[in-house]
Order: structure tokens, then C-alpha cells, then sequence
């Protein structure tokens, strides 16, 4: 038996040091290099170009001249603006409200199963029928939104007509559909939280509401930061939302005058609309390159914070 | 669900009735504020264009519904028939190929040491942050050479495999999966293929379903790539939404009754294993 055993795990050591390992990984490693880093390459080759879909011939090498007329280009700017400003009117009520709903779930209820559910439901459903579900909800005439204000003595709101209404109506559709999701999450991280310590807390004289505040959400560090990183990432993307709000969605203007054009959606308007291939690749880098500055502060975050912890 | 013991003091321990009324207060109002949402899409869904203009507008479904889901499918810009079919081949071939390849290169990566694994490994982790949209210009570009613009080959092939997938196999096979039963099967002369459809696949079912879950329904819902690639002649059902979404003469009664149709296939499966969601999403969390 003994002999046994120890044959067995020599003859697997042998075996999955053959080739059997990259047998079994060589599937996705061949598809991910076709679709995935060849055309992470293929970008950045594409934006030192200029690269008009329509027009036939070699595209002229142009160096570096795609990224300069970026930095001051006056609707990447608004895009990017747009694109910082609906993320962060999504993100921070969307987390706190988060963290509200998974405190409220962490208590001794009854139907947890059912809650549950309830708050995840808005996440099943895709981000073209939210959109679209929302925009009517939004509309200027028969939007329910504007009859409810209508009841409250308040004027119809025009909400795509201007900056703030129609980056308020976006960030709702965003939370809609995703804080349930980072409800769960949090809530996930919770329950792991010994409750050896809130029953210290407990015997120190805190409260519900002091005990949540001093104990659960410091505890909850990285997982608050997780739910930032995936929401930074997300919401950097914005693209379905801008697109079909508009009321013309072929443009792809978002908006009349731009006011909820996100970063996404200018790059597809350069290369679907436009036809400017090599200009919208330098869009996709400078996105690409935010993501990972954005991505790398919040690593840095993490680091920081778990180390003033540890001490 | 969870495994944790309840603790026969817990229930001594409730809040205070007033802070438990609010509770229940706030849940429903949650829950009230997360559905109505899609009962509003059946609301418009059901009733004519015009009744949807009046003051006060409906708020109980009308009789329309079988009219305008008539009409969605007689649309001939949505091709709405031709786009639930070919979201389904395409969500279905990406479901079962994404289980396949992530279970094998889990399998690989949880169970054996080879050369080169860590870094490896860390290539998959560090591909999930890259964005979509980096990949649409030469992914287009690509499929034109290859002539797949247009074709369902275009929104399938790319997505076979998923860095996500195998990250989360990798996990669910180092834990389901004892090494002593890899390597009784070893001696037995069973060979590659044969250890992972009979030890392997048999021990990760439930995490395999959860997987199969989130692919079926993030591809369902993929939008920007499809947009891209596909026409509305042969579209995924979010196409043509957008397509519907896009009209000229705003017919939200049309246009909703297509969302409707779109939504209720994820409903249907919500329904039926919400639960296992749930917990793949709070596992996942707390082992992230």
C-alpha cells in the first residue's frame, strides 16, 4: 500500500513534468496569442499610422503624430472629463450603498436566500436593455422620472440635453445594474469576519452602527478595494450606456454637443464612424495606458493600507 | 449555501425591533427599487404606443403583449427570429468551449509543476485587467483579412478561451480535486485526456456550472464587439436591440417588447440557478 502511494506520486511527478502540462494549457495559450496579445501589438502598430479604413494603398508611417494630436484634441478631452465624471458620480454613492445593503444583510434576518436574490437580479440583465429600459424611464415627455418630479412641483428635466442630468441618468443605469452585485461581494467578506470581534466590541460598549464602523469596515480594506479596482476598470469602459442613451445612437456623439461622450465611445466614433483607424488606435492606448495608471495607484493603495494594518 | 454553523446564540442576539423593522424596511424598498425596472419593461411591453403617452402613464400591464411581440419578430430591420437563434449558437459554443479548454489548462496549473508555470500563470492573471476595446481595431482588421466580419465565426472564435476561466478552474480543481486519486490513475495507465474526463471533470461539476453560468450570460449580453463586427442582417439579440433601439419613429412599446424577449431567457435562468450564482460570486470574493 505504502509502496503503492509512493510509486504513484513519483510516476505523477514524472508524468507532469513531460509534456503533458503544455498539452493541456497549449488550447487557450494559441487562441490568446492570436486574439489577445497579437492584437495588443497590432494597436500600437496601427497608431503610428495613419490608418484610414476607406482609403486604398499603403498607410503612411507618421511616428508619434496620432498621440500628439490627442493631447490636444479638444473632444478627447471632453471625453475624458465625461468618462472621470460619470465614473465617479457611479462609483462612490454605488459602494456606499453597497456597504449599507451588505450590513443590512449580515444581520439575523428573515429570507436572506430571497433578499439576496432580489439585490442581484438588476445583474442579469444585459447593459442594452438596461439602457434602453432607463432611457424611456428618463425620456423628455412621457418618462416616468419627469411625470413623478411633475408630481412634486418640479419641471420636466430634458435629461440628455445637459452635462450633469444626462451624466446623473448614466451613473443611475451603472448602479442599477451593479450594486447588488458588489452588495454580495462585500457581504461575502463579512461573514468571514470572526465574531469573536464584535463581540469584544460588544463588551467595550459599541453599538450596532459604532461596531459596523469600527470593526466591519476597516476589516473589509481589501475587499473595498477589490470592488473599487473592478469598478474603476468597468467603469473607465463606459461604452453601451452613452451610446444608446442618445437620442440619435447612430452618431455616437453622445449627445447633441457631446455632454456624455465617453472615452470608448469617441474611440468607436473615430473608427466606426470616421473610418480613422490609426487615430483611434492611439485612443485605445491612452485608454489602455489610464486603466493601468488607475490600476497600479489602487495596487499601491492596497499595499499602503495593509501595511499600516499589520503594524 | 454557507456552511457556517449557526450558532444557537445568534438568535438571542437579535437587534432591537425598531432597527430590524427599518431593516426590513430598507430591503424592500431595495428589492422594490431592483425590479421595478424590468416590470416596467413588461408594462410597456403590453400596452399600445399611445397609452404609454398619457398622464398618468400605465403602471399595470395592458393587453397588448402577443401584438407586440408579433411585432418585434415581423420587424424586418431587427431580424429579431435569426438574432435569438444566433445568440444562442453563440452563447452555447462559447459556454462549452470556455468550460473545456479553462478545465484543461486548470488542470494543468493546479495539479502539475512544470517549467515556466509561475510565469505562465501570471500571463493569465495579468491578461484579465486588459480592456476590450483595446482589442476591437485589429480584431477588425484581422477578421477582414480572414473575410469573418459579419460572420458568427467573428464573435466566437476570439472567445473560446477566457484568462478568467482558467484562474477560477485552477482554483476549483486545487481544491476538489485529491492528488491521491491523480495518481492511483497514473499507475491504472490511465492517459492525459482520459485522467481529466474521469477524475477531474467528475469532482469540479458544481464550479463548472457556476462558469458555465457567467459565460453563458456575459456573452448573451456581450455588446461593443458584436456592434462591431456583426450587421444587422445577422445579429446577436443585443444588435439587434440596438438596431430596434435605433429607429427612426421611437416605438417604445416595439422597442421594449424586444428588450422583454431579450431579458426573459436570463430570467428563466436566474430563476432557476440564481442560488449556485450567488454563491460562485460570494466564494469567489472571499477567496479573491
Amino acid at each position: 500500500m505504502d509502496r503503492r502511494a509512493g510509486g504513484g506520486r513519483a510516476a505523477w511527478r514524472k508524468f507532469s513534468r513531460g509534456a503533458a502540462p503544455y498539452l493541456l494549457i497549449a488550447p487557450f495559450f494559441v487562441l490568446f496569442a492570436i486574439f489577445g496579445i497579437y492584437p495588443l501589438l497590432y494597436t500600437l502598430w496601427v497608431s503610428l499610422h495613419d490608418w484610414d479604413l476607406i482609403a486604398t494603398g499603403p498607410h503612411a508611417y507618421v511616428g508619434l503624430a496620432n498621440y500628439r494630436e490627442l493631447l490636444s484634441d479638444e473632444d478627447f478631452r471632453n471625453a475624458l472629463v465625461n468618462t472621470v465624471g460619470i465614473f465617479l458620480l457611479a462609483t462612490i454613492p454605488q459602494i456606499l450603498i453597497a456597504l449599507g445593503l451588505a450590513g443590512l444583510l449580515n444581520t439575523q434576518i428573515r429570507g436572506r436566500g430571497f433578499f439576496r436574490m432580489g439585490v442581484l437580479l438588476p445583474n442579469v440583465t444585459s447593459i442594452a436593455a438596461v439602457t434602453i429600459v432607463f432611457s424611456q424611464l428618463f425620456g423628455r415627455e412621457y418618462g416616468l422620472v419627469n411625470w413623478v418630479l411633475s408630481g412634486l412641483g418640479i419641471d420636466p428635466v430634458n435629461w440628455q440635453a445637459h452635462r450633469w442630468t444626462s451624466w446623473f441618468a448614466i451613473a443611475t443605469m451603472v448602479d442599477w445594474r451593479w450594486t447588488g452585485y458588489n452588495t454580495l461581494i462585500l457581504l461575502a467578506a463579512m461573514q468571514a469576519i470572526p465574531r469573536e470581534l464584535y463581540e469584544a466590541a460588544k463588551m467595550d460598549g459599541a453599538g450596532g452602527f459604532r461596531a459596523f464602523r469600527s470593526v466591519t469596515i476597516p476589516l473589509l480594506r481589501h475587499t473595498l478595494l477589490f470592488v473599487v479596482v473592478v469598478a474603476t476598470i468597468g467603469g473607465l469602459q463606459l461604452f453601451a450606456e452613452p451610446l444608446l442613451f442618445d437620442t440619435s445612437p447612430a452618431s455616437a456623439n453622445g449627445g447633441a454637443g457631446r455632454e456624455f461622450q465617453t472615452v470608448a465611445l469617441y474611440l468607436y466614433q473615430t473608427a466606426f464612424r470616421r473610418f480613422d483607424f490609426g487615430y483611434a488606435a492611439a485612443i485605445s492606448w491612452l485608454l489602455f495606458l489610464l486603466v493601468i495608471a488607475v490600476a497600479a495607484f489602487n495596487a499601491l493603495l492596497v499595499r499602503r493600507l495593509s501595511a499600516r494594518a499589520g503594524r | 449555501m454557507s456552511a457556517v454553523p449557526r450558532r444557537p446564540r445568534a438568535r438571542r442576539r437579535r437587534p432591537p425591533s425598531v432597527a430590524r423593522t427599518l431593516t426590513y424596511i430598507v430591503l424592500v424598498l431595495t428589492l422594490f427599487v431592483s425590479a421595478f425596472p424590468i416590470y416596467w419593461t413588461f408594462v410597456v411591453a403590453s400596452s399600445t404606443n399611445d397609452v404609454i403617452a398619457n398622464v398618468p402613464p400605465p403602471l399595470v400591464p395592458g393587453g397588448h403583449l402577443i401584438e407586440n411581440v408579433r411585432a418585434v419578430f415581423d420587424n424586418d430591420a431587427a431580424n429579431f427570429t435569426k438574432a435569438l437563434v444566433n445568440s444562442a449558437i453563440v452563447a452555447g459554443t462559447v459556454s462549452v468551449a470556455v468550460l473545456v479548454f479553462s478545465s484543461l489548462a486548470g488542470f494543468a496549473f493546479a495539479k502539475m509543476r512544470f517549467r515556466g508555470s509561475n510565469v505562465l500563470l501570471l500571463l493569465v492573471v495579468a491578461s484579465m485587467s486588459i480592456p476590450v476595446q483595446l482589442g476591437v481595431i485589429p480584431l477588425y482588421i484581422l477578421m477582414g483579412k480572414l473575410g469573418w466580419n459579419g460572420d458568427l465565426k467573428a464573435v466566437i472564435v476570439p472567445f473560446l478561451v477566457s484568462a478568467f476561466g482558467v484562474f477560477f478552474m485552477r482554483q476549483a480543481i486545487m481544491e476538489s480535486v485529491p492528488d491521491e486519486l491523480l495518481e492511483a490513475g497514473r499507475i491504472d495507465g490511465c492517459g492525459l485526456l482520459r485522467l481529466w474526463a474521469k477524475v477531474v471533470v467528475p469532482a469540479v461539476r458544481p464550479a463548472a456550472a457556476v462558469l458555465g453560468l457567467f459565460t453563458f450570460m456575459m456573452t448573451w449580453n456581450d455588446f461593443l464587439w458584436p456592434l462591431v463586427t456583426l450587421t444587422p442582417e445577422n445579429p446577436t439579440v443585443q444588435v439587434s436591440l440596438s438596431t430596434l433601439a435605433s429607429g427612426y419613429y421611437q416605438d417604445y412599446s416595439l422597442v421594449l417588447a424586444g428588450t422583454a424577449i431579450a431579458t426573459v431567457p436570463l430570467l428563466v435562468l436566474f430563476f432557476v440557478a440564481g442560488r449556485q450564482l450567488i454563491a460562485g460570486i460570494m466564494e469567489g470574493a472571499v477567496k479573491g
